[in-house]
């Protein structure tokens, strides 16, 4: 078990390597030249070659790519180049505002989903369950910003009961932050849960129908026993990794949703930068994020890695 | 205790193998599913001929009514008979821009999807099919492309090259051609190790014979299932962009890029101007919603076995 | 037999509702009774209902079915209308089920002990202790190793067989009135299916419980049974006590059953075979040949699961390839073929040398050496025409198209004895037993000189898998094809082949014609394995029992060895010091074939 666990970090590590190299390549080595995309076409000679200077275009690709590692690792991101301020110091503050909502809405959606997943196994082809399996098809089929168009028309301009638009500016206290956010919150948590819900139905269902299942009700045993003892053991690892993935899958939400309520967050900035081709600001944005969503889905392998028992309990 | 024999059965009979499994029966949507293909049917037509049938063209401005009387504002105007949508942020009628949009927002994700499942389908029946290195190389430069949100991978792409059509196309069509990939490789490695492809081996059949004679008949129709599904992310992927600002730019008319256009038009209530952003979102909805639905129906006969995709 | 029955089963009718289908009747009527300490079997072949209506019992239908009428009544309670509560108080309790698989019906996340005490505990029935107690006891009658610590162990941790038993322990341990067992041994090789066998039925008769025993082989049901049901399409042909159904069956589809059982190899009673030296010039020699899986290098793999075998076959001979799973003898038929090259040693075909791997060698070769794999179902291309899949080796190898090739397709399709009008059918809409005869006739289509049959039978029912040996038998009357016949079923074999080649753990341990196997000089384990198959007769498992062979040989499991004999931890006759670290030649015995034993032939007679 250990030796596929280990083989299966190693896989991330690379993955993360090549996630980096990745987006240093279709940034910086691609696209021709970055002093003239970020002065304009107006540009003097001079001019070029002062920001191909500062930039460090004129060294060799390899050792651009060590820079941006070395930077990346040290915490030194840059300068952007649209407002001239250090990236470090943009993403620090944007970081905690999207750290805030995703946590908020892992610690509601993840109980929620779970236990509707779970309702909905239990009692396939019940009215529950086709109202469960129907709402989260819909939600799921539809774009995140449907669903957060609906939420602003119903809540914020029907009933005006919170605000549509979640401009924090960072001396609010918690509540009132949270009232701030009730609609992107309540959106992500939406669009999250819907997903979490179907997989966690789904993994459930697939332990049920395997024969110890069947067994088990040949035995006489309860039916919660069953589901307690019996499924829910053996879909521990799927349920990990179905969380897992769905906090991965938050990171599209967001981009979406910061931009929708122009809340001031990471995501919101990266798309910024992608509007004004801030190319040092997306490329880092860019790490983060998919830095995450790697090692989300790390730990999901891993989840299902540890949880068979027959790598626990080797012969 | 006594023998008992049944008496009424002759003793001519045959006694022929018992079938386990009934036969199978035609496919047949329920009437939910026969509603949405209605919608597919309908907006494939609008998507073909919208342009001939839109009372105006995407670009054009409305300034005066129907008798000649000129606008004081034309933007977000409520419906009349004039402009049945009412009209967007700038005074363009919405729903001739939905009917233009339709042809835009439908076909880059048809062609897309289209590129992606030819890419798709050609590395990944090669990865199974072929050696083990060529399945090695081609398996971990496909999870490298899996190990970004699509949506990232969107905005990094676009960051460098910009946006246009033929990029996104291109753009969504390899992201997702990397999820076709994983499918088509994972079939074909199902359908490789059947004995009936063992024959053809043992026949001495070429790589030729057993790709296109074992292999993709076989996985023809559960690949065609998965269009739909793939159909849908693309659609969703590329309103995403268009909606971030990102994707089609103006004046061409998209679903996405209209939601954000009119987002302000939100805060004016149903009273004209919201309507300019739910009736693009709505057309999403109902497409991507009835092929799913259709999809759903169609697994349901299969035996589920294609449900769980979609989770 | 004057007591009240325990069980009642009364006009029983279970229906399957298929999606957006009309219901079809599975079960059509079905009266039995079960008496206590009674064995009653239910056997019919696939599709007959008999697993549908022994679950009846513990008020259960599978997914798909339900019930439609009639009463399955345990202990004076109607199974089908309790509701979920009062019925899981009967199960377990008062009636409990062993499945064909135990693999699959252990919860993998769970140890032995906590699943097989577990209903126990809920019910209440039994504490903790007195439970644990109880499954221990269990576990010494049904002799399973180590039976203090077993129940400590996972499901994956234990084999098959020790599984099966496990899973006896696991409905016996509530002491229940009714056990209904779902062809408990039906997965299991010879060998293993004894053990379980003596393990089930010692239990049975200590415990007193009844049971359903529910299974397609009549000569398990001698064994076993003391009353017998006849299942045919969901209704019952015949029904009696065992003696009066074996020894004097009176339905006419209780005689084509027996029939079909081919009778247990009898040495005295095989005439010699003629063919013997008739042909001088070989078909195919297999010299020395060593075969394995994994490793970057086909010729150095890292788990080797062939060692060293050879044999030679005449023109128009069979020679039966005999073994239990795992020993090879699928192998030695992909190495035969090409798809898995030798890591080792020769393969002749008619006298000339074959490459050993598929992709270099001839067309005309290839022809002449076709494979028929084990599932037709598997084997046939769901997407192609039978029509098509017949005549696409005429169009490979002959070049034939066209007219001719239909007409020609048309022939080989009358030699496997199926109608014109499959040409169009496609495999998904025959039976298994004609999808056989399309993979038989596959392999006809080439014009081969030699065919390799793998377990061409084992996945058909008895009478279709008797039908398709006699079909197999015709053939090499009339075409002089040479078969190798891979089987793990010694009376299918020694029936249809003239020579054996017996195969143990990846080693040829004896070979000669089917007079010289089936009579002594025996290799240790061929004697086990000839007293492994059931004979369809009542008393026969005992009296096996009683053989010292058989008793050594049941209680240890297959291990591969790299040095000494593979059989070594199962022989009755080892001899400590050589056997376990000297691998035994193969020597001409007395009789003129070839047995690996340390023993001289004398010890071998018997």
């Amino acid at each position: 078990m250990w030796i596929m666990a280990a083989r299966r970090i190693l896989i991330g590590i690379f993955l993360i390597w090549a996630v980096s190299a990745f987006i240093f390549l279709i940034t910086q080595i691609l696209p021709g030249d970055a002093a003239e995309l970020i002065l304009g076409q107006t540009a003097t000679d001079a001019s070029l070659e002062a920001l191909r200077e500062k930039l460090g275009l004129n060294q060799a690709w390899y050792t651009q790519y060590l820079n941006w590692i070395y930077g990346l690792v040290t915490g030194d991101l840059g300068v952007s180049v649209a407002g001239g301020s250090t990236i470090a110091d943009l993403i620090k503050f944007r970081i905690g505002n999207t750290l805030f909502v995703g946590g908020i809405v892992a610690v509601i959606s993840i109980p929620l989903s779970l236990s509707l997943g779970l309702t909905a196994a239990m009692m396939p082809g019940s009215m529950i369950d086709r109202v469960i399996t129907a709402t989260t098809l819909g939600l799921i089929a539809v774009p995140d910003f449907f669903v957060a168009i609906f939420l602003i028309l119903i809540l914020a301009v029907g009933l005006g009961w919170f605000p549509s638009v979640s401009y924090l500016r960072g001396n609010e206290g918690f509540l009132k932050s949270l009232y701030v956010l009730t609609l992107p919150i309540f959106t992500l948590v939406l669009v999250v849960s819907a997903q979490m819900t179907r997989m966690t139905r789904a993994g459930i269902l697939n332990v049920m129908s395997s024969p110890y299942i069947e067994m088990a009700i040949l035995k006489g045993i309860p039916r919660r026993t069953i589901i307690l003892r019996h499924a829910l053991l053996n879909s521990i690892g799927p349920i990990i990794n179905v969380i897992a993935l769905n906090l991965a899958y938050l990171v599209s939400g967001v981009v979406i949703m910061e931009t929708i309520f122009a809340y001031p967050g990471l995501a919101k900035l990266m798309v910024d930068g992608v509007q004004t081709r801030d190319i040092p600001l997306v490329q880092a944005c860019g790490m983060i994020f998919c830095t995450t969503f790697v090692v989300l889905i790390l730990i999901a392998d891993l989840a299902t890695i540890v949880s068979n028992p027959r790598l626990r309990h080797p012969k | 205790m006594k023998n008992e024999l049944e008496k009424d059965v002759p003793e001519t009979d045959a006694y022929e193998e018992l079938h386990d499994v009934p036969a199978k029966s035609r496919l047949r949507l329920s009437w939910i599913g026969k509603f949405c293909l209605g919608i597919v049917i309908f907006w494939i037509i609008i998507a073909l001929f919208g342009s001939y049938l839109a009372p105006y063209h995407e670009a054009h401005f409305i300034e005066e009514d129907l008798t000649g009387n000129e606008f004081d504002d034309p933007s977000f105007m409520s419906p009349t008979r004039q402009v049945l949508l009412g009209t967007d942020y700038i005074g363009r009628d919405v729903l001739s821009r939905i009917m233009w949009g339709a042809r835009t927002t439908i076909g880059i994700s048809f062609v897309a999807t289209i590129l992606a499942y030819i890419v798709g389908i050609f590395l990944g029946v090669t990865a199974a099919v072929a050696g083990k290195w060529t399945d090695a190389i081609l398996s971990r430069s496909i999870e490298v492309v899996l190990s970004f949100p699509s949506i990232m991978l969107g905005l990094i792409t676009i960051a460098a090259f910009g946006s246009s059509i033929p990029i996104l196309i291109v753009l969504s069509g390899l992201i997702y051609a990397a999820s076709v990939f994983r499918i088509a490789r994972a079939l074909s490695l199902d359908i490789i190790v059947q004995d009936f492809v063992e024959v053809t081996r043992a026949r001495g059949e070429g790589l030729w014979w057993i790709i296109t004679r074992e292999v993709l008949p076989n996985i023809a129709m559960p690949l065609a299932t998965d269009f739909g599904i793939r159909l849908i992310f693309i659609i969703l992927f590329i309103s995403s962009l268009s909606f971030l600002g990102l994707g089609v730019q103006p004046p061409i008319s998209d679903w996405g890029s209209m939601v954000r256009e009119n987002l302000q038009g939100l805060a004016n209530g149903f009273s004209g101007g919201a309507i300019a952003t739910i009736a693009p979102a709505l057309a999403i909805a109902s497409l991507t919603i009835a092929i799913n639905i259709i999809i759903d129906d169609i697994s349901a006969h299969d035996g589920g076995s294609l449900s769980g995709k979609m989770v | 037999m004057k007591a009240k029955p325990i069980f009642q089963c009364r006009d029983l009718k279970i229906e399957a509702r298929p999606w957006a289908q009309e219901p079809i009747e599975i079960v059509k009527g079905i009266s039995f009774n079960v008496f206590p300490g009674q064995v009653v079997a239910l056997i019919g072949e696939s599709g007959s209902g008999k697993t549908t209506i022994s679950l009846a019992a513990l008020g259960y239908t599978k997914p798909g079915l339900h019930f439609s009428s009639g009463e399955a009544i345990l202990l004076e309670k109607d199974m089908i209308n309790l509701d979920y509560e009062e019925k899981r108080l009967m199960r377990g309790e008062h009636v409990a089920y062993l499945a064909q698989s135990a693999a699959a019906t252990f919860n993998p996340s769970l140890t032995i002990g906590e699943q097989v005490i577990e209903s126990a505990l809920l019910h209440g029935a039994l504490s903790k202790e007195t439970a644990e107690k109880r499954a221990i006891e269990l576990y010494l009658a049904l002799e399973l190793p180590q039976p203090y610590m077993i129940g400590k162990l996972y499901p994956h941790q234990v084999s098959g067989g020790q599984l099966q038993r496990l899973m006896a322990a696991m409905a016996l341990v509530e002491k229940p009135s009714l056990l209904v067992l779902d062809e408990p041994t039906t997965a299991l090789d010879v060998t293993t299916q004894i053990e379980v066998l003596k393990a089930i039925k010692k239990v049975i008769r200590e415990e007193k419980s009844a049971a359903i025993y529910v299974t397609h082989d009549l000569s398990v049901v001698a064994q076993i049974a003391d009353h017998v049901v006849v299942l045919y399409d969901g209704v019952i042909k015949e029904q009696g006590t065992v003696e009066e159904i074996i020894n004097n069956p009176k339905h006419s589809y209780t005689n084509k059953l027996m029939a079909a059982v081919r009778p247990t190899p009898k040495a005295n009673l095989i005439e010699q075979s003629v063919l013997e030296s008739e042909h001088s010039n070989s078909a195919l020699v297999v010299k020395n040949i060593s075969a394995g899986y994994g490793g970057t290098n086909k010729r150095t793999p890292t788990k080797l699961v062939l060692h060293d075998v050879s044999f030679s076959l005449n023109h128009g001979e069979v020679v039966g390839i005999i073994g239990e799973s795992g020993c090879g003898k699928s192998t030695l038929a992909r190495v035969i073929s090409g798809l898995l090259p030798a890591s080792s040693g020769q393969i002749l075909l008619n006298e000339k040398e074959l490459h050993p791997s598929v992709k270099n060698r001839s067309l005309n070769e290839l022809q002449l050496v076709q494979f028929i794999f084990q599932m037709a179902d598997t084997a046939l291309n769901p997407r192609q025409t039978i029509g098509e899949i017949i005549g696409r080796p005429l169009t490979f190898y002959h070049g034939v198209k066209g007219k001719k090739r239909d007409e020609e397709v048309r022939e080989i399709m009358r030699l496997v004895e199926l109608p014109d009008a499959f040409m169009n059918r496609r495999p998904t809409e025959i039976s298994g037993g004609q999808k056989q005869r399309v993979n038989l006739a596959r392999g006809l289509a080439a014009k081969p000189t030699l065919l390799l049959c793998d377990e061409v039978t084992s996945a058909l029912d008895t009478i279709v898998g008797a039908n398709v040996i006699s079909l197999l038998k015709k053939l090499g009357e009339e075409t002089g094809i040479s078969f190798v016949f891979i089987s793990h079923d010694l009376s299918t074999v020694s029936s249809f082949a003239d020579k054996i080649v017996v195969l143990y753990a990846g080693r040829l341990v004896e070979q000669g014609t089917v007079q010289e196997i089936l009579s002594p000089p025996f290799h240790p384990y061929t004697k086990l394995l000839i007293n492994s198959v059931p004979e369809l007769r009542v008393g026969w498992l005992e009296e096996t029992l009683k053989k010292q062979s058989t008793e050594v040989g049941i209680s240890g499991t297959v291990e591969m060895t790299d040095v000494g004999c593979p059989f070594y931890n199962r022989c009755h006759i080892k001899i400590e010091g050589l056997c376990n670290t000297t691998s035994a030649p193969l020597t001409s015995s007395l009789s003129g074939h070839e047995i690996a034993c340390h023993h001289l032939d004398m010890a071998l007679l018997e």
